[in-house]
């Protein structure tokens, strides 16, 4: 067994950024294990552009953003080992790896990064009946086929789900030849951003269906059709609706889940609305010495988040390994930010005073879609801040900053609640 | 005279907007919440453009494919032809991040650059084998 000061788990965006700031903050003892062939993450299979709006003022593509950090990590000499799955986080920060190259190899943490992104949500997570015929794949699943090994994964495609990747394979399949049929939407609106409506289906006229599902799934050894059906308010299937599509391929695009199961098996305490790690100011978990961030702590739209969250990840890990800041067992001035109306998750969970020392920020999902509402926080009755928003809707992760003076303003009690008020427009059913 | 509608993409708002066109130029534009919209509705009613991202085929890396983009937005009615121009194209490894890939693809005076590193792929079997699918060298 060897010693590291600090192993992050995970070479994906928030990784590498956690990394490189780790290095920047001084440490130089640091591993990055990657279970996938070469850094990036998720990132490499994402090849269209809008990355890197708020980080680089510029609008990348994902290699591309993912390249800005891969470079620095080579440059400043980071160590990583790739091909490299952990098995294992002890409570006591030993971490177990293994790969085929060098077998089991333990390594003993000061201090562990979390950073294993997140999986999707699949047809068994879902329980659509029929049989089990090929061409049923997630969105993301079929991004890497397409745009990594070079399979087109069909040729009629039906799309579940009109998420950001489901809209963004849907323009995808079509540039390589694939018809696609249409796009089903559960909700009575689309989670994804309007750009990608327009430029994946308005321009090629590929049908959004909203408030629709697909209910069976027909086909032996291959996916032959589906039949979809349009739902009521509470998501149930309106019988009189029902409409078969033939097809060969179903992507499903929807929903991402935090890929937990490392820091389940580890005990550090869950939130089971992000289904990541409750974290405080510092990204810390429960446990001491070990952080989370980007999407294993909560799933984030745009990369520029999860780069800013793991800096600060990477920058209080290293003050934890230089001993400069108190660890968890510190509970006197924590604060507990709580969701209240309109809001679905605050992130962080907790917050200790005495560890802000610059603005810290309060990262936040909306429940429905708001316009001209009002964002709200309040301790107790009294409102520490507030501020105005056009339009707040559960697709667009917001912030709001905190400053020190804000917290001073905090009574007794022990909780910040996060509200959104006024106008509403389509409560999430 | 023609109303056209389009929704806005360049903020988040995405505001629901008509262009009216005579004689193919935008002569009113409503709905618009700012300026930018103003620009963006007649752009995309008279000369729309896309960028393209993309993979081309490699031979000889270590990955099959390389990930690609257009340097500019393309006109949006070429696309589909820019397409089949990349899918025809085979590139031989090592690619740097930026390789002008195609040059002034379709007299657009538009290139395509790779958007990832690929090296050459140790294993000699692969190598070969993608070699046989070369058609040319950009």
């Amino acid at each position: 067994m060897s010693s590291k000061d600090l192993v992050i788990i995970g070479g994906g965006p928030a990784g590498l950024a956690a990394a490189i700031e780790a290095h920047r903050c001084g440490i130089r003892d640091i591993l990055i294990v990657e279970r996938d062939g070469e850094l990036g993450g998720i990132l490499q299979q994402c090849i269209h552009n809008g990355f890197g709006l708020h980080i680089f003022g510029e609008e990348l593509t994902g290699p591309e953003y993912a390249w800005r950090f891969i470079q620095q990590v080579h440059e400043k000499g980071i160590e990583f080992k790739l091909n490299t799955t952990v098995l294992h986080i002890s409570k006591n920060k030993v971490v177990t790896t293994v790969s085929s190259d060098a077998g089991l190899l333990r390594y003993s943490a000061k201090a562990v990064v979390l950073a294993m992104g997140c999986r999707e949500r699949t047809r068994g997570a879902l329980i659509i009946p029929g049989r089990r015929p090929s061409g049923i794949l997630t969105a993301g699943t079929a991004q890497r086929f397409v745009n990594m090994e070079g399979y087109l994964p069909g040729k009629q495609v039906v799309i579940l789900g009109s998420g950001d990747i489901g809209l963004i394979m849907a323009r995808r399949l079509t540039w390589e030849g694939a018809e696609v049929k249409m796009v089903c939407e559960l909700l009575p609106y689309s989670s994804g951003l309007t750009r990608n409506i327009v430029q994946c289906l308005d321009d090629y006229g590929i049908p959004l269906k909203l408030r629709h599902t697909v209910i069976d799934i027909h086909g032996r050894e291959r996916l032959e059709g589906v039949t979809i059906a349009e739902v009521d308010q509470n998501g149930k299937p309106l019988g009189h609706t029902e409409q078969y599509v033939a097809c060969d391929t179903l992507l499903l695009s929807v929903g991402l889940i935090p890929e937990n199961e490392l820091s389940i098996d580890l005990g550090v305490l869950m939130d089971p609305v992000t289904s990541g790690p409750v974290v405080n100011e510092s990204m810390e978990t429960s446990i001491e010495g070990v952080f989370a961030c980007g999407n294993v702590a909560h799933v984030h739209d745009l990369v520029d988040y999860v780069t800013q969250e793991s800096r600060l990840a990477g920058r209080c890990a290293s003050a934890y390994i230089l001993g400069n800041i108190r660890g968890n067992d510190d509970k006197a001035q924590a604060i507990r930010t709580k969701a209240g109306v309109g809001v679905r998750y605050v992130v962080p969970q907790i917050i200790r005073k005495s560890n802000i020392s610059e603005e810290s920020k309060l990262f936040f999902r909306a429940g429905g879609v708001y316009r001209n509402a009002k964002i709200i926080l309040r301790s107790g009755e009294n409102i520490v801040y507030s501020k105005n928003a056009l339009r707040v809707v559960p697709a667009e992760m917001e912030s709001i900053t905190l400053k020190k003076e804000m917290l001073e303003q905090i009574g007794k009690t022990d909780d910040l609640t996060l509200s959104i008020e006024k106008q509403q427009e389509a409560p999430r059913g | 005279m023609i109303t056209r509608k389009l929704t806005c993409i360049v903020c988040p708002l995405g505001c629901h907007m008509e262009a009216v066109l005579q004689n193919d130029e935008v002569t009113a534009i409503h709905g618009n919440g700012c300026k930018r919209g103003i620009d963006y509705a007649k752009a995309e009613c008279t000369h729309p453009t896309r960028v393209l991202t993309t993979t081309m085929k490699v031979s000889g890396g270590e990955y099959p494919l390389v990930s690609v983009k257009s340097e500019q937005p393309l006109p949006k009615g070429l696309l589909m032809q820019c397409i089949k121009a990349v899918n025809n194209v085979c590139v031989r490894a090592p690619i740097q991040i930026g390789d002008v890939l195609v040059e002034n693809i379709l007299n657009t005076g538009v290139s395509i650059v790779s958007t990832k590193n690929i090296s050459v792929c140790k294993d000699i079997g692969i190598a070969v084998r993608s070699e046989a699918g070369t058609t040319r060298k950009s």
